[in-house]
């Protein structure tokens, strides 16, 4: 599922449109103890905006430090990669809620990016990575002449 | 996790009346609001309180504390990048708020609390060990 075409334009976009209500119904029915969980696809739940030259993916991703992330892309898919340490100074848990460890998500996109314009930047725990479709794959704009 | 540190979120309609009359009340905004996701531990010093508030800056943070009632309050401007329209949703950006009782043990004076990445850090240092103080008794 992580590997789903974000959009779900063309032939699926019904079955994509589906896939979404049910993983927003599950969004919701998780939060019978009040802790939204991230359940949708993976981890971390991402977001996504398009845009005339491409996309801003999002994910929140409090307590990964900058220098913990690796982001990679190729042709139409982009890898986060990274890891969120454990607090060095716990001795005990009274309550333990916070994910830990390793993470990995991928995520197809409906185009292809521009591997050498990623740009992803962290900003008080949310990562947004910025993709850019290379030039000669931007749709065109067609002229219509009034014959 | 202790008596004392019953979280309230996830028993509503528990007996800390006041905390949770305030919680139904001070609902202005018609945003979601979210739990956050927290860790508890102990360390020699104290209590270490790790909250995820993703997207939020240290200004928008409100910490308060009355009668033992710990209140974390957060709220985020969820703004789409300029020139750029939502098309996949996953999660949903809004405010936070949780709270928790504390037990007697915490010295309320001595709380600190530093916001890194989107995680708030709360130490709440326990009380040291009680002076025991003589009570001299005087003849009338």
């Amino acid at each position: 599922m992580a590997r789903g075409n974000l959009f779900g334009m063309g032939p699926g976009t019904f079955e994509e449109m589906q896939r979404l209500q049910d993983e927003i119904n599950r969004l919701f029915s998780s939060s019978s103890t009040g802790v939204r969980q991230a359940q949708s696809g993976g981890f971390p739940a991402v977001n996504a905006y398009a845009g005339e030259h491409g996309v801003v993916l999002t994910a929140e991703l409090p307590g990964v430090r900058a220098d913990d992330l690796d982001i990679s892309a190729f042709r139409d898919t982009v890898t986060m990669r990274g890891t969120r340490r454990p607090p060095e100074d716990a001795k005990g848990y009274h309550r333990r809620e916070r994910r830990q460890g390793d993470f990995i998500r991928t995520i197809t996109l409906p185009f292809a990016v521009d591997p050498n314009r990623v740009e992803a930047q962290m900003v008080n725990g949310v990562l947004y990575v910025t993709l850019q479709r290379p030039p000669e794959d931007q749709p065109r704009r067609i002229k219509v002449a009034a014959g | 996790m202790t008596d004392q540190q019953r979280d309230k979120t996830t028993n509503p309609e528990g007996a800390e009346g006041v905390g949770a009359a305030q919680e139904r009340t001070e609902r202005t905004r018609s945003r979601r609001v979210h739990a956050p996701a927290t860790d508890i531990y102990e360390t020699d010093q104290g209590l270490i309180l790790l909250v995820d508030l993703p997207g939020v800056v240290p200004d928008a943070i409100n910490v308060t504390l009355e009668q033992n009632v710990l209140t974390i309050r957060a709220h985020t401007e969820d703004r789409p990048p300029p020139g750029y329209s939502l098309v996949h949703q996953e999660y949903l950006p809004g405010d936070f708020e949780r709270a928790f009782t504390l037990s007697d043990e915490i010295d309320a004076e001595r709380i600190e609390a530093r916001m890194t990445d989107g995680v708030l850090r709360l130490f709440l240092p326990k009380v040291g060990p009680a002076a025991t103080r003589r009570i001299q008794v005087r003849s009338a």
